[in-house]
């Protein structure tokens, strides 16, 4: 909310400074956005009336004016505006005036005929964004009388941004009764004077939702004037609240909202039939708004009718077609008390959020519709004249918000605030504050009054004990810690453990968007059902990742886009995905790889990445949790990885991960041509560590035997291991695979697989014998079940 | 025996001389062999008479000392210059790179995290996670937060369905909690969460840490302290000025939000505190009592404080970074400089 200080100040007027009393309010839980000048800077502007205005000879639209500006002497003054005309009291920037923006004024010639000034729009003076034509001042105003003195312009505009829970403070007289318990100055009462009933006239109204409407007033208002302006005081003081002056009559019910905080509707009474009805909508029943936008209403939605139609969204927007307009002389003016519990939500399902919809989403004073109503009335006869009628008022007590007698217990404040107040700074505060203060054996009885929505229970009055003191005023305590050590896994690992072991192997981590573009994502996905956003930001955001691999492969992209072409990214995080109507999460991690195995150096000779450098990557990350050759690697086929190098991991026959490089389709459609590794491994498995077991070690010699096989070239090297694992002794103690070969000299359809047997006795030397034994049976193993023979 | 004498001082200019370690062996063993001058000589000692042998004997052996001293010498001193030439042409550009594979880093999100972690996890909080689609009741209903309340305009929030959402804070986690474990406790819950809303100060998604502390005894003081005591240590400034002003957060109350001195002008006022001289860093408050109503904890014997950060914002102001977006655009040339 905005407001002018120097308003504000009339109301309370603590001795403070601009920004003491910005800083009041910031530290009392206003927080101030911003203090702005009322109006930019300029000087030697005065109010003038222009005396006589004839055209100009050389041209048609400039006028010669002779402006009395209080001296002695009129001043000539050539002027283009349309509206300047004989008798028109407006501003004159003066010979030596500096306009917003430095622009000096001199004596100038205009088409040959000199002029002494500038006669001065709105907009020039920096009073409004656009204007038509010079500024138009009351014909009262005082000659010679500094524009800035008789705008009142030296004065500073202060927003405040409100938390939802202080709709009290939605008004200048809410904001000062904060500032006066804040500052401990006194405010001045809300004087309003009960204006003479001159007429009879009556509109008869009928409130059926009476729990949504618990309180209606309405009064006619008529014979009103139709060619009145709002005075230039109340257009200024809604400018500088960021209120547009729209029609003198809607101008004076946002003043009285923004002066108390009634928001309030004028409607033209010979637009309505038969009398008002407040009631919750048809199903589909049509309005058109005062934005003229067409609404179709739910049957959940309150509205102002009269007996033929939805009129008003009640407390949101008037409607259209009975709105006052420049013709209207008669009016039906409305107070209302709409529940927030009535309100919550409604403005933003029509897409109509108001200044009023605010106001009444977060609770209007419901003891206020008549007070506002006779202020209203007040300014409208004074400013439009006409005859008001008596005010009807129709209160239903038992739907007004209840106040309740909340217990509040001395030791709870001092138990949750760790502070100790006096009981009398207690009962002061809460009394200032406009509570109801009665005291009991623990405490004190406190009912909230009628303009707080936020007290409900004894920690709501805690808090405004505690903001009345203001929360650096409270004491600062070091909590005193137990010491407690607590049960920790060593199984389980520390994820920035295995961070560490991507980090020292070159990889950059990333962190990408968890919601992608969902066909990108389809394309490189595996037939995984995404979760879709219902309200995404873009198309490009509007579904849950189900991979990592689409944002690491757009990271990955944009930096191969920037001239880096060697990028390793790893990602941590979660993916989601839908399986049988169950959104599933799980937390993986991920990494992506291209170009050379190393970086670029003076002394190596690097290759591009391929599948078996990614793989060391990989079990480098696996090895943490369990011995490599726990894990599994089953050829997989994956769409967005290439078919001949991709791999499922599994562990336990629990499948817990994928990698392999990108097929040369897949980093085509991405628009690139490099070699793309990409792997993912569920986090669970990856934690999932275990604990060390030792076992003696073994004092005798080690014998290694190194056999050279030939098998099918489709044998994997897996079920060679196996199968020496099968046949050979618990005296065999490693199994070294040094080469794999299937070049020249050996048929090509087949390899040769060069392994080391590493055997060692635990309780003695092994003798040549015995290992010859073991090779043997091994071999016989070998050509039993996978044909392989020695190579020759 | 002048022959002895002339055959060592031979010998030992010989040596002197002697350039190779081929040239010294073959000069121990003209020398010293079996066949060699002084072994010679040793051998025509039976040819003495018998008082003469004792001193001529004791003389060749002499001799050969002398002369094996000498070769010894000699061979260090040669081994000594070939080892040092062999270094000399071993000798290495010292500043050239050293070879192999650089090391990546973190990124400054989670480097941030895993300050924030560390400085709260000896002070006994644990960390905990939870999910990141959340449903209505944790999100919002649990904390205080109702359908159709003011606050939830505060969260822009992403939809799944009408009951389900992206979190939009990580104060459900506090919810899961202690749906779960008896009080006392101390946790903080770090995480992604998302906002449906995308501008230049704004991204949809970003890192926050929600902090809770409940026990018996918990206060507003306390709460007060180890905020102070937090932000004091991030951004190691033991002097470092805090505010704390009244707020709202549906689920605690009273509720705060801190402000810093600003730590790029020391308070004095710049761009980046839009002059006022202060920042605002974190939300926090009292558990308000209707959050212990809804997951079973007894008002009357509890109390708690929580607090929430953002992440980002404490990782710009502690490096400087200036722009929200470059978070995740995840640009090498902007990741590599927070190794």
């Amino acid at each position: 909310m905005k407001f002018s200080e120097k308003w504000l100040r009339e109301t309370v007027n603590p001795s403070l400074s601009t920004s003491e009393l910005s800083t009041l309010l910031t530290m009392g839980g206003m927080e101030v956005d911003g203090v702005e000048p009322a109006a930019p800077d300029f000087s030697g502007v005065v109010v003038a009336k222009i005396v006589s205005a004839e055209r100009h000879p050389d041209a048609d639209k400039l006028q010669l004016c002779k402006v009395d500006f209080g001296g002695d002497e009129h001043v000539d003054i050539v002027c283009g505006a349309a509206n300047a005309r004989e008798g028109l009291v407006t501003a004159l920037a003066t010979v030596g005036a500096v306009l917003p923006g430095g622009m000096k004024i001199k004596k100038a010639k205009l088409r040959g005929v000199p002029s002494f000034g500038m006669l001065s729009s709105a907009s020039e003076l920096g009073l409004a964004d656009k204007a038509d034509g010079i500024i138009e001042l009351s014909p009262e105003a005082t000659l010679g009388q500094d524009l800035r003195q008789y705008f009142d312009l030296d004065d500073s505009v202060i927003e405040v941004d409100l938390t939802p829970n202080r709709g009290d403070c939605f008004s200048l007289r809410g904001v000062a009764r904060d500032v006066g318990v804040l500052s401990n100055t006194d405010v001045l009462a809300v004087e309003v004077t009960t204006a003479a009933v001159t007429t009879d006239q009556t509109f008869p109204i009928e409130v059926k939702a009476k729990d949504a409407c618990p309180n209606y007033v309405g009064r006619v208002i008529s014979s009103i004037s139709t060619n009145v302006e709002t005075p230039l005081w109340m257009q200024e003081r809604l400018r500088r609240s960021g209120v547009r002056s729209i029609h003198p009559v809607v101008d004076i019910t946002n003043y009285v909202m923004l002066e108390l905080g009634q928001p309030m509707h004028a409607f033209d009474l010979n637009k309505l039939q038969g009398g008002m009805v407040i009631r919750k909508a048809n199903q589909g029943e049509q309005l058109t708004l005062l934005d003229e936008q067409k609404v179709e209403l739910n049957a959940d939605t309150l509205v102002i009718a009269d007996q033929d139609k939805a009129l008003a969204l009640a407390g949101i927007m008037g409607g259209l077609d009975s709105s006052v307009t420049d013709n209207t002389q008669n009016i039906f003016l409305e107070s209302a008390f709409f529940s927030p519990t009535e309100m919550a939500g409604k403005a933003r399902h029509y897409k109509a959020q108001t200044d009023s919809s605010h106001r009444f989403e977060r609770g209007v004073d419901f003891e206020l519709q008549t007070i506002a109503t006779e202020r209203a009335t007040e300014l409208i006869l004074d400013i439009c004249g006409g005859q008001a009628g008596p005010i009807s008022e129709q209160k239903s007590k038992e739907h007004l918000p209840a106040r309740e007698a909340i217990s509040l217990r001395k030791e709870r404040v001092t138990r949750v605030l760790g502070f100790e107040f006096d009981n009398d700074y207690i009962e002061t505060s809460l009394k200032r504050l406009g509570m109801s203060v009665s005291e009991t054996d623990a405490g004190w009885f406190v009912i909230s009054p009628s303009h707080r929505f936020d007290i409900a229970i004894e920690a709501d009055l805690i808090e405004e004990i505690a903001r009345v003191k203001g929360y650096d005023n409270l004491t600062v305590n070091k909590p005193a810690v137990a010491m407690v050590i607590k049960p920790q896994e060593e199984s389980q690992l520390d994820l920035s453990s295995l961070r560490s072991v991507l980090v020292a192997k070159g990889y950059q981590e990333a962190i990408t968007y968890s919601f992608v573009e969902p066909e990108q994502q389809t394309s490189l996905s595996d037939g995984e059902e995404a979760v879709a956003l219902m309200n995404p930001i873009s198309n490009d955001m509007s579904v849950m990742r189900t991979s990592l691999l689409t944002g690491l492969t757009q990271a990955l992209t944009y930096n191969l886009n920037r001239q880096n072409d060697r990028v390793r990214l790893f990602e941590t995080g979660m993916i989601f995905s839908n399986e049988n109507g169950q959104i599933r999460q799980k937390n993986v991690f991920a990494g992506i790889v291209c170009g050379k195995v190393s970086p670029e150096q003076w002394d190596l000779d690097s290759k591009q990445v391929d599948f078996f450098d990614l793989k060391g990557d990989v079990e480098a990350l696996l090895s943490r949790s369990a011995d490599l050759p726990e894990y599994e690697f089953k050829k997989a086929d994956y769409s967005a990885l290439h078919p001949g190098q991709s791999a499922a991991i599994y562990n336990n026959g629990q499948k817990i991960g994928l990698m392999g490089m990108l097929s040369p389709i897949t980093v085509k459609e991405l628009g690139l041509e490099s070699k793309i590794g990409f792997f993912q491994i569920d986090l669970d498995a990856l934690i999932d560590g275990k604990l060390p077991k030792f076992s003696t070690l073994s004092k005798y010699p080690r014998v290694r035997r190194d056999l050279s096989l030939i098998v099918d070239k489709e044998v994997e090297v897996t079920r060679i291991t196996a199968c020496i694992e099968e046949n050979a002794p618990d005296t065999m103690k490693n199994l070294q695979l040094f080469d794999v070969y299937n070049g020249e000299g050996i048929d090509s359809e087949k390899k040769s697989v060069a392994l080391g047997l590493i055997f060692q006795g635990t309780s003695s030397t092994l003798v040549e014998q015995e290992i010859d034994a073991s090779v043997d049976a091994i071999l016989s193993g070998l050509k039993q079940s996978l044909n392989a023979v020695l190579r020759d | 025996m002048s022959d002895i004498t002339n055959v060592v001082e031979g010998a030992l200019q010989v040596i002197e001389a002697t350039e190779s370690l081929e040239t010294l062996d073959q000069l121990r063993i003209q020398y010293l062999g079996k066949k060699g001058e002084l072994t010679a000589l040793l051998k025509q000692l039976g040819k003495l008479p018998h008082e003469e042998r004792r001193e001529a004997g004791q003389s060749i052996n002499a001799a050969k000392v002398s002369v094996a001293d000498a070769i010894q010498q000699r061979k260090e001193v040669l081994e000594t210059a070939i080892l040092n030439k062999k270094l000399a042409s071993e000798t290495v550009d010292v500043t050239l790179p050293g070879r192999g594979q650089e090391t990546g880093g973190l990124h400054p999100v989670t480097r941030t995290l895993e300050r924030i972690k560390s400085l709260l996890t000896p002070a006994g909080f644990d960390i905990v996670e939870g999910p990141e689609i959340e449903d209505d009741f944790h999100n919002f209903e649990a904390l205080n937060i109702p359908a159709d309340h003011p606050a939830r305009a505060m969260h822009d929030t992403f939809y799944i369905n009408e009951h389900t959402v992206l979190r939009t804070h990580t104060s459900p986690v506090q919810i899961r909690t202690m749906e779960n474990q008896k009080p006392p406790f101390k946790i903080i819950a770090p995480g992604r969460v998302y906002r449906c809303d995308s501008d230049l100060t704004h991204t949809p998604m970003f890192h926050q840490v929600e902090g809770l502390m409940v026990d018996e005894n918990v206060s507003f003081a306390d709460l007060k302290g180890l905020i102070q005591d937090f932000l004091r240590a991030f951004f190691e400034k033991e002097d470092l000025q805090l505010r704390f002003r009244p707020s709202y957060f549906p689920f605690t109350e009273p509720s705060a939000e801190v402000d810093i001195q600003c730590v790029m002008c020391d308070g004095k006022g710049c761009r980046v505190c839009g002059k006022s001289g202060w920042l605002e860093v974190l939300g926090c408050g009292m558990v308000h009592p209707n959050v212990f109503n809804s997951v079973g904890i007894d008002n009357e014997k509890y109390t708690g404080l929580a607090f929430g950060l953002g992440v980002e914002r404490l990782a710009m102001l502690r490096y400087g970074v200036n722009d929200l977006r470059l978070f995740f655009e995840n640009d090498l040339r902007f990741l590599k400089q927070f190794r």
